[in-house]
């Protein structure tokens, strides 16, 4: 959610030599390790946790305002709620919030940023104007008002609003990268030999930026997590389940940091951080090994 | 102009929202007042439909939304029940501008020159760097969150909620406007700080690219000392960081919301909250038209600055016109 997203403008060529080049610089890149890592544990985490963990993350389970102990590794909240069983249901819920908002905000930058570089014309001019208009308009108080009064009460709605509001400058990348494209010779070549917009564009110009598209998608995983926190963070998340913002929402309703109860507030908050940082550590990673001129540095 | 145009689809969100959605507001509204008697629920659902003016055909709706709009007049909020929904914002506005400029401006400015200053030396880049990355990776409530508790918990140094003391009234002395600043550094430093994180990246890696141009190896083989390389590369690098605090502006807005719920700060996103929690939906869109205009406003703002920064879009406009 930083001036991450303002990419800095390159060749588009991809490296043609193969993936095995990419395999290879990629076994060898630091960041990419340390970043993917910490996101594959955390998912582990996430997946895995709630399948040891027999009552559900809400339940009242222990003695209410507990420190971490042996039996409760993070404590339990002033209800006497497991932390750790609602951070690693929360984690799930987070991960799939992330995926599934970064998913469709790909697609619908994809699909925009595509056709409004390879047509061009009267189609790019609208979709540009429409790019604009929902990258100018604060992302979060759309879904404010969407939320209250749709009352979103699913993990899945709020996903796919998320991803309908946070494409824009997705679009407008990837528009920038196709329009680069557009008139090399390879993809006049396919035209000449008739092939059509959408197979042009999934044949020839895709995956000659594959590795941006890549790239992009991890900016706005990271992005939708953020925002789905916030969401849940102002009472807009979804009421059934928990969520890693959730927790912070509950944490700071019933006055945890006043009550010294730092067990209840540092682990979700620190997981976020984690996911999202990890996230932008790998990014740059596959930056490096996709793009030779960054390599020495 | 895209901002008038965005303007006028805001607006018309802000109209279709209640209006097209599925379910009846009005069911709704009446249902939550729980009230009892079929004569009070008949009469209530006759006020919410007259207030919306639900009888009318749409295209009058959408107009009366309009009028109602350039005229200032949001409705009547139902949290604080006679006041309109203008007043309550009015009175929240200065706190949430009082936190956001500053600390969105000073984070812009210190960012730009830690990155450029970290830019391409180790011992700096190495620690800038990753301190940078944990910056921007964190939502904003959860720093907001650890620094309320502490600084002001443990510590006890600063006061963790409100905008001034309870015991105090608001007023113009010395005393009070003390006890305003004190409660208003732990918000305004978790938004420095979440924010500051990604303009040093930014600025760094725009510095690297920059330093790597034609331009810059040019002046260095001229045998031009160092520093002045880094002054051209930094006007040039600036450039972006702009637009991209343009792109920012709903980020920081709605980090400025979630800051202000954590530490109960009288702006805008504890009237959000207030607004939320007590179904009060013309306050909510109320909030949300000021904040849509804030933003375009800033946009606007920065679109002037950025022309008066960058001499080639003057040309290009003269020449456009020429």
């Amino acid at each position: 959610m930083t001036a991450l997203q303002e990419a800095v403008p390159r060749d588009a060529a991809a490296p043609v030599s193969g993936r095995r080049e990419a395999l290879h610089f990629a076994l060898r890149n630091g960041k990419l390790l340390a970043g993917a890592g910490v996101v594959l544990v955390l998912l582990l985490l996430g997946l895995i946790g709630p399948l040891t963990i027999d009552a559900p993350p809400n339940e009242y389970v222990g003695p209410p305002m507990q420190a971490p102990s042996s039996e409760y590794w993070f404590g339990t909240t002033t209800f006497g709620q497991d932390v750790f069983a609602q951070f690693v249901y929360g984690l799930r819920t987070t991960f799939a919030a992330g995926l599934l908002g970064g998913v469709v905000a790909s697609l619908i930058g994809m699909v925009v940023g595509f056709l409004a570089g390879f047509r061009g014309g009267l189609l790019d001019e609208i979709l540009n104007m429409l790019t604009n208009i929902v990258l100018v308009i604060p992302t979060l108080a759309v879904l404010l008002i969407i939320n209250a009064y749709l009352g979103i009460r699913s993990v899945v709605a709020q996903a796919i609003f998320i991803g309908l509001t946070s494409w824009p400058w997705a679009a407008r990348a990837i528009r920038a990268q196709t329009f680069s494209l557009r008139g090399r010779d390879f993809v006049d070549l396919a035209r000449l030999s008739g092939s059509n917009t959408w197979k042009i564009i999934t044949r020839e110009i895709a995956p000659n930026m594959s590795s941006y598209l890549l790239l992009t998608f991890i900016l706005l995983f990271g992005n939708s997590i953020l925002i789905a926190s916030s969401l849940d963070f102002i009472g807009l998340g979804p009421t059934e389940g928990v969520s890693l913002g959730l927790m912070l929402q509950n944490a700071s309703q019933w006055s945890a940091m006043q009550l010294g109860m730092w067990w209840w507030f540092i682990p979700p908050g620190a997981g976020i951080t984690a996911i999202v940082g990890a996230l932008y550590v790998a990014n740059v990673g596959l930056d490096e090994v996709f793009n030779p001129k960054l390599r020495e540095t | 102009m895209v901002y008038g145009l965005t303007f006028v689809v805001a607006v018309t969100v802000d109209w279709m929202i209640p209006r097209f959605m599925p379910g009846d507001p009005v069911a709704g509204m009446v249902a939550r007042a729980n009230v009892s008697q079929p004569a009070a629920v008949e009469a209530m659902r006759q006020y919410y439909t007259g207030l919306f003016g639900f009888d009318q055909p749409l295209w009058r709706q959408y107009l009366n939304f309009w009028t109602a709009l350039l005229h200032g007049d949001f409705g009547i909020s139902i949290w604080v029940f006679p006041t309109p929904v203008s007043d309550v914002i009015m009175g929240a506005v200065p706190y949430t501008l009082g936190l956001m400029i500053p600390s969105v401006l000073l984070s812009w400015v210190v960012g730009n020159r830690l990155g450029a200053y970290a830019a391409r030396r180790r011992l700096l880049d190495n620690t800038v760097l990753p301190v940078g990355y944990v910056l921007t990776a964190m939502p904003y409530m959860w720093l907001a969150v650890l620094l309320a508790w502490g600084l002001g918990v443990i510590a006890g140094v600063f006061p963790i909620a409100g905008g001034y003391s309870f015991s105090m009234q608001p007023n113009w002395s010395a005393e009070f406007l003390l006890d305003l600043l004190h409660h208003w550094a732990l918000p305004f430093a978790s938004l420095f700080l979440v924010a500051l994180g990604g303009w040093a990246i930014g600025m760094r890696n725009m510095i690297i690219y920059e330093l790597e141009s034609d331009y810059s190896t040019y002046l260095a083989a001229l045998g031009a000392p160092q520093r002045l390389i880094r002054r051209y590369a930094f006007r040039n690098a600036v450039l972006p960081q702009i637009t991209g605090l343009a792109l920012q502006l709903g980020v920081l807005v709605a980090g400025a919301l979630v800051t202000e719920i954590v530490f109960s700060y009288p702006g805008l996103g504890s009237l959000i909250l207030k607004a939320i929690q007590n179904q009060d939906f013309f306050l909510l869109q109320g909030t949300f038209m000021f904040i849509v205009l804030g933003v375009l406003a800033a946009n606007f703002i920065i679109d002037i600055v950025y022309v008066v920064v960058d001499p080639r879009t003057r040309a290009g406009m003269a020449g456009a016109q020429a």
